[in-house]
C-alpha cells in the first residue's frame, strides 16, 4: 500500500491532511453557476416539450407558415451568433488584462444583444397586430412562452452586462469582476445554445409543418 | 498522459502542477479556437436556413431530420468552442452535471412527445378503444 510506503520513517500514518487546501476566493463560483445553468436548461426543456406537444394545435388560427418571417429570424440569429464571438474576444482581452478592449467588446456584445431583443419584440408586436395573440391557440401560447422566456433571459443578460460595465469602470479588472465576466460568458453562450434549439424547432421546423 | 495535464480541443496542453489549483476550472479558449467555433456555427446555421428558405429538398421529412441533425451538431460545437466544456474542468463535475441534464432532457422530451402522440391518436373523435362499447 502506498500510504505505508510514504510513512516508512517510523512516523504514525496520517489518514487526514494536516495542511488545509487553499481555495482562492470565488474558486467555486463557476461550477455553482454551471449547476444553475443546467437547472435553467431543464426549464427550457419542459418549455420545448410543451411546444413539441402543442405546436400543431392551431385551433383554426394562424399557422407558423402564415406568421413567421424567416429573413427576420436569420438576421436575429446572425446578431446572436456575432455576439457570441464578440464576447469571446472580450474574454481574451480580459485574460490579457486589457481593460479598454474588454469594455469595448462587452459593449458591442450588449448592442448585438439589444438588436436581437429589438427584433424579437418587433416580431411579437406584428404578430399581436395580426391577431396572433397568446390566447388565440395552444400553438401560440406555447410559442410565446418559449420564445418569450428566452427573450426575458437575454433582457436580464443585457442588464447584467450593463451592471458589469459599470463595475469594471469603477473597480477595473479585479479578480471578483473577472469571475463575474466569466459567469456572464457562460450565461451568454448558454442563451445562444438555447436559441439554436428555438430557431431549429420553432421557426425552421414550423415552416415545414 | 498524467492526471495533472489537461488537453484542450486544439491539442494545446496546459500543465497544472497542482490539481487543486484547478479551482477556477474552465479552460479559456484561444483566439483561434473562438474563430474556428464561429466559422463552424456560421456554416451550421446557414445550411439549415438555406434548406428551408430555398426549398431545396422536396421531401419535408428528410429536411426536418437534416435540420435537427445540424442543430444538434451546432449545440455541441458551441459547448466545446464557446463554453469550453471538456472532461477535465472542475475535476469532471461540469461534464457530469451536463450529462445528467442531457439524460433528464431526453427522458422528458421523448416521454412527453411519445405519450402525447398516443393520447392524440387514441382520443381522436370516432376512435373506439373497445369494439364491445359499440353495442
Amino acid at each position: 500500500m502506498s500510504s505505508n510506503a510514504t510513512t516508512a520513517e517510523g512516523e504514525a500514518p496520517q489518514f487526514y491532511e494536516l495542511v488545509p487546501h487553499h481555495h482562492a476566493a470565488h474558486a467555486s463560483t463557476p461550477i455553482g453557476f454551471w449547476i444553475y445553468l443546467m437547472s435553467d436548461c431543464l426549464i427550457f426543456a419542459s418549455l420545448f416539450a410543451i411546444y413539441g406537444v402543442l405546436g400543431g394545435n392551431f385551433a383554426a388560427g394562424p399557422s407558423p407558415a402564415h406568421l413567421f418571417n424567416l429573413q427576420l429570424v436569420a438576421v436575429s440569429t446572425t446578431a446572436l451568433l456575432l455576439s457570441s464571438i464578440t464576447y469571446g474576444f472580450a474574454m481574451l482581452d480580459m485574460e490579457e488584462g486589457k481593460k479598454t478592449g474588454t469594455v469595448v467588446w462587452l459593449s458591442i456584445t450588449g448592442l448585438l444583444g439589444a438588436v436581437f431583443l429589438g427584433l424579437t419584440l418587433y416580431e411579437f408586436y406584428h404578430m399581436i397586430l395580426e391577431g396572433a395573440v397568446p390566447q388565440r391557440s395552444a400553438f401560440l401560447s406555447a410559442f410565446y412562452v418559449l420564445v418569450g422566456t428566452h427573450a426575458l433571459h437575454v433582457t436580464f443578460g443585457i442588464l447584467w452586462l450593463i451592471t458589469l460595465l459599470a463595475q469594471i469602470g469603477m473597480k477595473g479588472l479585479i479578480p471578483a469582476n473577472k469571475i463575474r465576466v466569466q459567469c456572464l460568458s457562460m450565461f451568454w453562450h448558454f442563451l445562444d445554445v438555447i436559441w439554436i434549439g428555438v430557431f431549429t424547432v420553432v421557426y425552421l421546423m414550423g415552416m415545414l409543418r | 498522459m498524467s492526471a495533472s495535464t489537461s488537453t484542450d480541443t486544439l491539442g494545446h496542453s496546459h500543465a497544472h502542477p497542482n490539481p487543486h489549483s484547478h479551482g477556477a476550472g474552465h479552460d479559456h479558449g484561444t483566439r483561434r479556437s473562438y474563430l474556428i467555433g464561429f466559422a463552424l456555427s456560421v456554416i451550421l446555421t446557414a445550411i439549415p436556413f438555406w434548406l428551408v428558405m430555398g426549398d431545396v429538398i422536396a421531401d419535408r421529412t428528410v429536411t426536418t431530420l437534416l435540420i435537427m441533425a445540424f442543430g444538434v451538431v451546432q449545440i455541441f460545437v458551441h459547448m466545446v468552442y464557446f463554453l469550453h466544456m471538456n472532461t477535465k474542468s472542475e475535476g469532471g463535475w461540469t461534464m457530469m452535471a451536463a450529462i445528467f441534464t442531457i439524460i433528464i432532457i431526453v427522458i422528458a422530451l421523448a416521454g412527453s412527445l411519445w405519450v402525447m402522440f398516443h393520447l392524440n391518436t387514441n382520443m381522436m373523435p370516432g376512435h373506439v378503444m373497445n369494439p364491445a362499447d359499440l353495442i
